[in-house]
């Protein structure tokens, strides 16, 4: 298997040009079997979990309707999903020999996450709570005990979550880094394409840093592969399709709240926050199905939007 | 240190007597596999060491896919049928004199004696960076040469182009396309038959092919139906010297003239893009109307709509435009 691709320039020079499609077939397997490993994990090997929520009392005065994700989120995710999903599309299929004219939907699609992705940024500068998607020392300790519970240390509590636990954090990192870096270098490889609005210039870097900007596009683009087919894995569960649901709807239920969230990290309005015990790992929010927003100040509270 | 192309790197040569024998042998060897014609095209690419095919499968033996048959609905010309055969041939000359007048302004006769109509089409674009062996996007790499402000690129494309901006060579390509010729090809799978202009491929959906051939796959004739026998016809081959050179640009036509006016039309230009355009922008134009100076302008003005010239190719847009119009008068000036 071959990494990088390289072919000598007309100056004889050995230069990259890309990565080797074997990549591509790496991530695309290790990603299908990631989900056939986990899949298998959850149905025979996975301890067993409680799903209490601590009967009714844990409910009481919780709205019947938690706001999880606002409408303004949940319109940015899925057009950032729907333009990431056109991108791999049109950059892998090709590659495994389905024949379309991709190049000008690929680019479209390129500028269509781009603006999306700046939205999201001063969105989640400016309006929401930053640090919310940050990872914390109580997230790793939360992640470890989470890790020792699935090895099949049963008796490992593992505290309830803040909003956004610590694998949806490491999600969204991964698909931020993975996603920015494919946009930086996708707007570069833009400039060598006749596009209406400039005339393309390959010449405006030499052979080899354009070498590396393709390998660099390529290789967070395959990346990308492995994280979208974990993403959609586990929003399609049906153990976490509460969490996918609320990012179409926007809000869980009361029990889903109790059962899986820390009341003092995520405070509902109107409802006074609880000292919360651990509870036993597996009961928590740990799907990696929400990582596109950072809480919403107003959402975070339980805020309509 | 000069380097010295006095030999072809070795290959495995087969001779195969049919065109199953034929497409075994490309189905084994994949795309390592390579068809020879008349070799026209093959050779070049040979010499100069850029390809190196492992296995060669030379068709020279495969009489069935040989000479020009008079079918119920038109002629069927095999693929390995020379270009000199389909230039002479009566039945051609006398209700598709387009495809004549093309073939017998490829190149000169040594090469019309020895090269195929199937070879004709097929080949490789000449673009010569990409036939320098640079890599370019159309050898696997990522970057146009000849599109870069610097290139010298007066032979190539004023529209169509997707990061590629080499043209077709083939002086036959819009004649048959006029003709509604079908394309057979043949594979393990059974023959499947394509329109003359779908068979060549867009560097918008495959940037390294120049048809639509898969590996594994070997067209094996064209099909030309009557519809257009005995038309009004128009080929013009624009060169810069009058024989052995690749054109500038070629444009061909179809008519069908009723009572003044012009019922059906068919119309393609080939060296404007990476593929044969057919111009049906014009052809909307020109139906149902009578031919004229001024149709002629219109419809040339048509055929250059969205065509983006490179540095140094603005010349073919009035090009186009012109012979476009020369089509229409119906003759040369």
């Amino acid at each position: 298997m071959e990494l990088w691709r390289r072919a000598a320039n007309p100056w004889g020079q050995e230069v990259l040009i890309g990565i080797s499609w074997d990549l591509m077939w790496v991530a695309l397997i290790g990603g299908l079997a990631f989900v056939v490993a986990h899949a298998v994990w959850a149905k025979w090997l996975a301890p067993h979990s409680s799903s209490a929520t601590g009967g009714g009392a844990a409910i009481a005065g919780l709205p019947a309707k938690i706001m999880r994700h606002a409408t303004s989120e949940r319109v940015f995710h899925w057009i950032m999903s729907a333009a990431m999903l056109v991108l791999l599309i049109t950059a892998f299929a090709p590659v495994m020999g389905f024949q379309f004219a991709w190049v000008t939907i690929h680019w479209a699609a390129g500028l269509v996450l781009s603006a999306t992705i700046l939205y999201h940024i001063i969105h989640a500068v400016f309006w929401q709570d930053f640090w919310a998607m940050w990872v914390n020392g109580r997230d790793i300790k939360a992640g470890l005990a989470e890790l020792s519970h699935m090895v099949g240390r049963n008796g490992t509590e593992v505290p309830k979550a803040s909003k956004y636990p610590i694998d949806h954090k490491l999600f969204h990192h991964g698909a931020a880094v993975s996603g920015l870096t494919a946009i930086v270098t996708g707007i570069f490889m833009m400039l060598r394409l006749e596009t209406p609005f400039w005339t393309a210039n390959p010449y405006m870097l030499s052979d080899s840093s354009w070498g590396v900007m393709y390998v660099v596009h390529g290789v967070s683009g395959v990346a990308l592969i492995a994280l979208v087919i974990s993403h959609i894995y586990f929003a399609i569960r049906p153990d976490k399709w509460w969490i996918t649901k609320s990012m179409i709807f926007g809000y869980i239920t009361p029990e889903k709240y109790a059962e899986n969230f820390d009341r003092s990290l995520w405070v509902i309005p109107g409802v006074a926050p609880q000292e919360e015990k651990s509870v036993p790992a597996g009961v928590g929010a740990s799907a990696i199905g929400d990582e596109s927003t950072g809480g919403d100040r107003a959402s975070e509270v339980g805020g309509q939007d | 240190m000069a380097v010295i192309r006095d030999m072809i790197p070795a290959f495995e040569l087969f001779q195969p007597t049919s065109a199953e024998g034929a497409i075994d042998l490309l189905i084994r060897y994949g795309e390592d596999g390579w068809v020879l014609g008349g070799g026209m095209d093959s050779f070049d690419w040979w010499k100069e060491r850029i390809k190196r095919p492992t296995a060669v499968v030379d068709l020279a033996n495969v009489d069935e896919l040989k000479g020009v048959r008079v079918t119920s609905d038109g002629v069927e010309i095999g693929a390995m049928t020379t270009l000199t055969e389909v230039a002479t041939h009566p039945e051609l000359l006398a209700n598709y004199s387009v495809l004549t007048d093309a073939a017998s302004r490829i190149a000169t006769p040594q090469i019309r004696n020895r090269g195929t109509l199937a070879g004709n089409l097929a080949q490789d674009t000449r673009c010569w960076y990409y036939r320098g062996g640079w890599p370019c996007y159309r050898a696997g790499g990522n970057t146009c040469y000849a599109s870069a402000p610097t290139a010298m690129n007066r032979e190539h494309a004023i529209m169509g182009t997707s990061r590629c901006v080499a043209v077709s060579p083939s002086d036959s390509a819009s004649a048959l396309i006029v003709l509604d010729a079908q394309f057979v090809i043949q594979s393990a799978r059974g023959d499947r038959v394509v329109d003359a202009e779908d068979f060549f491929m867009r560097p918008s959906v495959d940037i390294e092919r120049m048809t639509v051939l898969n590996p594994g796959e070997l067209l094996t004739a064209i099909r030309i139906p009557s519809t257009w026998a005995g038309a009004t016809f128009y080929y013009e081959k624009v060169e810069d010297r009058k024989s052995w050179d690749f054109a500038l640009m070629t444009v061909a036509s179809a008519m069908r003239i009723s009572g003044g006016v012009i019922q059906e039309v068919r119309m393609a230009a080939n060296g404007v893009a990476p593929f044969p355009v057919r111009l049906e922008d014009s052809e909307a134009i020109l139906r149902g109307k009578a031919p004229s100076e001024q149709l002629g302008l219109q419809a040339g003005e048509a055929a250059v709509r969205g065509a983006q010239p490179l540095r140094h190719n603005d010349y073919k847009i009035p090009l186009m435009r012109n012979l476009v119009r020369r089509a229409v008068r119906g003759t040369e000036v």
